[in-house]
């Protein structure tokens, strides 16, 4: 490292992001208390509730945060391989000796704690494509570097799918993003949009059945096939009619790829529903697409007074309602208003009804209590964070830095897309945490030194040139 | 390659989900409403909280009917946990199949995750000892009810009884739930909104398993309001003497004050103790009391409709005088040729007729009444005119009529016109000829002993009466409804009551028909009846009657079923319950009277 002068550690880092993480930070806390306080431990600081365990959390992060600022930028640009390497044999290990939460093992017990490394990994995986781009200079006009950061991201995605936890799988999605801002073709970008929107007729289509003359009842599917199919006839004789000829071979192949590419997608997404998911995931993507029951079609369920209908619903649904979360999710975050029904005064917070609501609906408890004031003030905040940091990236001098910051960036902006789109029914019910919001010890250590990293090397940015 | 622009593309990437997210939060917390609805809907419990139904007492402040804890128990299927069977089963005296089988109803139903009667009506003695062993059997609770309780065990009818809200009265009225309990018949049901109370609400929360908390919460609890406490017209003592010299019998009285229309007594027999109807056992009793063929849930008083038989006499005397037919000093042969008559007398004027219950002197003055000569050409059309007067001056005595009183379930009776004997035999098909036997009261001529009772009591007030109910005072102290402070005018001149009036103190005299029922020291006014019966059996005995004779404070009709002459049996009762009215006690002169009525038995007849 070279540095330019003796500096304490703690000058030029930028307070103002220290600053909306803590609020973030005891908001949440303040949040996790207002959903899983007992009665019996009104202590915030109780050890053997949620809140208690998470204020020792926000101690033992903040330790951490400090001491990731008193180290110096140059140890993660050095040792990111090893960081990097040290992830994927925890991921190696957790698939050998985690336990099983929900369906995943995710989970490596150390005495009263349980470890996630999937939330450690994105760091690894965020200085290590720092590592490699900067490093090499790499340009993403080229297959190999493509495939080399494919590589990377590829290899702890394809342990945490083995879990499996689509969830935090789909978080590394955020690496494409700043891949983008290094040069990945924005096609990429189009195409993944492209394909999400092709992905979601596809699946509306799928779900209805239709009669055909001569076949019967079959998938509706075949009808988006065979618009496809027309669309690409009727390009085919535009081109011949309207291209001069020496640009049309390129044009005819292009039309003949994609048509035959987005049937097969299609064809392939209502294949991955069908036969690949399981019932309960396909139930949450058919749930989240309107295309399962709704709860009007639930409540009309006779009972004899409302209220005792309402209870019925609830107690129904919870057994074999698959759309009971979202739902309950919905119903809180509605109930809120403009103002909210105040702290630890939301009903449905209180009484229990939206289930994970100290962890992955978090957000449904700050809707409710704090209503559309507190919940705009909350995406404002993320949002406040989430371009600072991409301002913060582009004033590095250091391409490492950059690169790592616009991971960190893009990781907590696909978690607040993730969370929040699910919690207000935008997006299927998928188990990932609200960055520093969520109770959970792994999830808000990990967020922090991923961020508190990239507050080091920014606060190092006028004395690095890498 | 330029990346600069691609920081902007990212920036605007995330920017556009912000506002697409902030957007559809506007819609799902300030425009759109139903989710909010549905938040209150699961998780707000509006529990509603029952007023104790309002107390009666009588007219002398004796309580009538009060109210009784007691303890339904409940259970919630799923929430029971694995108990001892057997010890709960003997601590609630039921049998294990009695439990498996609500919880398979509850099942059908889909109802397991609500509360369930298990046990209904613990009495407060048994509930203790249950209410200690209660703990151990998770799902089971208790929850209190109050009953009716009936102190005196008097006026079943009169007060009437409170039972489980049928369907049909659901529907009719939007205050109560499918499970709570309402006004049936008599005073609980005519007076049922001001006994009842006015409900309240306490605003609890319910959680994700159905858990109702008592949560602070923005909406006020509502407290209930008690019912209003009742006094009614009732004399206790007068009522519980008149069902005692009724026992063994057939029929009813009805005691009226006749300033007030106050009903002081109002018996039908056979009776039976209210506190029957209350509790565990009021189905199985309600049961027994339906199936009895004497009949004794039918209140004679008010919803039986006899024949009036002779006590019609006052009626047509009044009619006869006020249209002009006769006058006091009309005397007529008691020619026994069309019809029957009894007693030595032959040249009769109106009171001793009256005195006498000469039938041919009614039949005639009926016939004058009817036949006036009003159309000369044909006595077809002329009868037709008559009865036409004749109907309107019988209605003005409150036959035909409900008499405008609060008791539920009344009859009218029926006082027949020129509509009904054109239907009956065509029009221009009858004369006075066809229907003279509604002259004595006999014929088609149906009366309720309440209307007959009133006939006394306007006979008494010389004219006027209060429509009879049984409420004096809604609240303590309180006044009775607007109703019932009308007096409606007959229209009747004063001296021809006179006339009836002297008649009917003759009839207590020697000579007159009741002569032998006659108190000492009391001037008691009545006539007796006799009506007839269908098929050979006994006849009924009738008598009304008010005493004393000026300023009058009690009137009352009796009503025997198959006893017999009403002078013997019906009139010793009127005069009995006279005494224990105005003196308080029966004198040694009226007690071997006392013992004939009490000793006899026509309920085989």
């Amino acid at each position: 490292m070279s540095s330019l002068g003796r500096q304490h550690p703690l000058a030029n880092v930028d307070w103002l992001t220290v600053l909306v993480y803590g609020v973030l930070v005891i908001f949440g806390w303040m949040n996790i208390y207002s959903a899983a306080v007992v009665d019996t431990h009104p202590n915030p600081m109780d050890m053997s509730q949620e809140y208690g365990k998470q204020f020792l959390f926000i101690l033992i992060s903040s330790f951490l945060g400090l001491m990731v600022l008193y180290m110096e930028g140059e140890f993660f640009n050095k040792f990111a391989i090893y960081i990097y390497g040290l992830f994927i044999l925890l991921l190696l290990l957790v698939l050998a000796v985690g336990t099983t939460v929900n369906g995943a093992k995710a989970w490596i017990q150390i005495g009263g704690f349980a470890l996630q490394p999937a939330e450690f990994a994105k760091i690894g995986v965020g200085l290590m494509l720092a590592k490699y781009i900067s490093n090499t200079k790499a340009k993403f006009n080229n297959w190999k570097t493509r495939l080399i950061a494919a590589v990377i991201i590829g290899i702890p995605a394809l342990l945490i799918l083995v879990q499996p936890d689509v969830g935090s799988l789909l978080t590394f999605v955020a690496f494409i993003l700043a891949l983008y801002r290094e040069g990945l073709s924005g096609n990429v970008l189009i195409i993944g949009l492209g394909a999400i929107v092709f992905g979601v007729l596809s699946i509306i289509s799928g779900f209805n059945k239709v009669n055909y003359p001569f076949f019967g009842e079959q998938s509706g599917v075949f009808i988006l096939m065979t618009i496809v199919f027309i669309i690409g006839i009727v390009f085919m004789g535009l081109i011949k009619n309207f291209v001069v000829p020496r640009n049309r071979k390129k044009l005819y192949l292009i039309t003949i790829l994609s048509t035959v590419a987005a049937i097969g997608f299609s064809f392939s997404v209502n294949f991955m529903i069908d036969k690949v998911l399981a019932k309960h995931q396909k139930t949450r993507i058919y749930v989240t697409l309107g295309l399962e029951e709704k709860e009007e079609d639930r409540s009309e369920m006779s009972g004899d007074s409302e209220t005792a209908e309402a209870a019925d619903m609830v107690v129904k649904s919870k057994s074999d309602d698959p759309g009971y979360n979202a739902r309950m999710a919905k119903i809180a975050v509605g109930n809120g208003g403009f103002f909210g029904q105040g702290y630890r005064q939301g009903p449905m917070t209180k009484n229990k009804y939206v289930p994970e609501r100290w962890t992955d609906f978090i957000f449904s408890v700050i809707s409710e209590e704090w209503g559309f004031v507190g919940s705009v003030a909350v995406i404002g905040l993320f949002v406040f964070l989430i371009v600072r940091l991409i301002n913060m990236a582009e004033r590095q001098r250091s391409q490492f830095s950059r690169v790592y910051g616009y991971c960190v960036a893009s990781i907590f902006f696909l978690h607040l897309l993730i969370n929040v789109g699910m919690v207000i029914g935008l997006a299927p019910i998928i188990g990932i945490p609200l960055p520093f919001m969520s109770y959970g010890g792994s999830s808000l250590i990990g967020f922090t030194l991923l961020l508190f990293i990239f507050l080091r090397l920014d606060a190092e940015r006028l004395s690095v040139f890498r | 390659m330029n990346l600069d622009g691609r920081r902007i593309t990212i920036i605007l990437i995330v920017c556009v989900i912000a506002i697409i997210f902030v957007i559809r939060l506007f819609f799902l917390q300030v425009v759109n409403s139903t989710w909010r609805e549905q938040a209150t809907a699961l998780t707000e419990e509006e529990i509603p909280l029952y007023p104790p139904r309002g107390i009666i007492y009588d007219r002398e402040g004796r309580m009538l009917v009060t109210n009784q804890t007691v303890y339904n128990l409940m259970v919630v299927p799923k929430k029971v946990q694995p108990f001892d069977t057997t010890s709960l089963c003997k601590l609630l005296r039921i049998q294990p199949s009695d439990i498996t089988a609500l919880f398979a109803k509850a099942k059908a139903r889909g109802e397991y995750h609500r509360p369930q009667l298990l046990v209904e009506q613990i009495t407060p003695a048994d509930y203790a000892a249950i209410s200690e062993q209660l703990y151990k059997f998770v799902g089971f609770y208790a929850e209190s009810r109050t009953l009716r309780v009936y102190p005196q065990s008097v006026g079943a009818l009169f007060l009437g009884d409170v039972g489980k809200i049928s369907p049909s009265e659901y529907k009719a009225n939007n205050y109560y739930t499918k499970l709570e309990y309402i006004g049936k018949s008599g005073i609980e049901k005519a007076y049922e909104e001001e006994l009842r109370g006015v409900k309240g609400i306490k605003y609890a929360f319910r959680d994700n398993v159905g858990n109702i908390k008592d949560q602070e919460g923005d909406k006020e609890d509502k407290a209930a309001i008690p019912g209003i406490d009742l006094i009614c017209t009732m004399d206790a003592e007068l009522q519980k003497y008149g069902e005692k010299l009724m026992q063994n019998k057939r029929g009813c009285i009805v005691a009226i004050e006749p300033k007030t229309g106050e009903i002081l007594a109002m018996v039908s027999a056979p009776t039976y103790d209210p506190n029957l109807l209350v509790g565990r056992v009021r189905g199985h009793n309600f049961n027994v009391l339906t199936n009895d063929p004497q009949k004794p849930l039918f209140n004679r008083a008010t919803q039986a409709q006899y024949r009036p038989g002779s006590i019609f006499k006052l009626a047509q005397s009044l009619t006869a005088l006020s249209v002009g037919a006769i006058t006091p000093q009309t005397r007529i042969h008691c020619n026994r040729g069309i019809i029957g008559c009894h007693g030595s007398h032959s040249y009769d004027d109106l009171e001793m007729a009256i005195v006498h219950s000469c039938n041919p002197y009614f039949r005639e003055v009926m016939h004058k009444v009817v036949e006036g000569n009003r159309d000369p050409k044909s006595r077809f059309r002329d009868a037709r005119l008559g009865l036409e007067i004749w109907q309107e001056y019988i209605k003005r005595f409150g036959f035909g009529s409900d008499l405008h009183c609060d008791i539920p379930g009344v009859k009218t009776g029926n006082v027949p016109g020129v509509e009904f004997y054109d239907k009956w035999y065509g029009k221009e098909q009858w004369a006075f000829s066809t229907i003279y036997s509604l002259s004595i009261g006999e014929g088609e001529m149906l009366v309720t002993p309440l209307q007959m009772c009133n006939m006394a009591c306007i006979i008494a007030n010389r004219g006027w009466y209060v429509p009879p109910h049984t409420v004096k005072q809604i609240g303590i102290g309180g006044k009775p409804k607007d109703d019932f402070l009308v007096r409606y005018d007959l229209g009747i001149d004063t001296a021809h009551f006179t006339t009836v009036v002297n008649a009917m103190e003759k009839v207590l005299q020697p000579g007159g028909t009741a002569w032998r029922a006659a108190p000492k020291d009391i001037v008691v006014c009545g006539k007796t009846g006799t009506v007839q019966n269908a098929g050979g059996k006994e006849d009924h005995a009738v008598f009304i009657c008010f005493a004393p004779k000026e300023d009058p404070k009690i009137a009352i009709a009796v009503y025997t079923e198959n006893a017999g002459f009403g002078g013997t049996w019906s009139a010793p009762v009127a005069t009995l319950l006279i005494e224990k009215y105005l003196n308080d006690s029966i004198a040694k002169s009226s007690e071997s009277r006392e013992k004939l009525i009490l000793d006899a038995n026509f309920l085989d007849r």
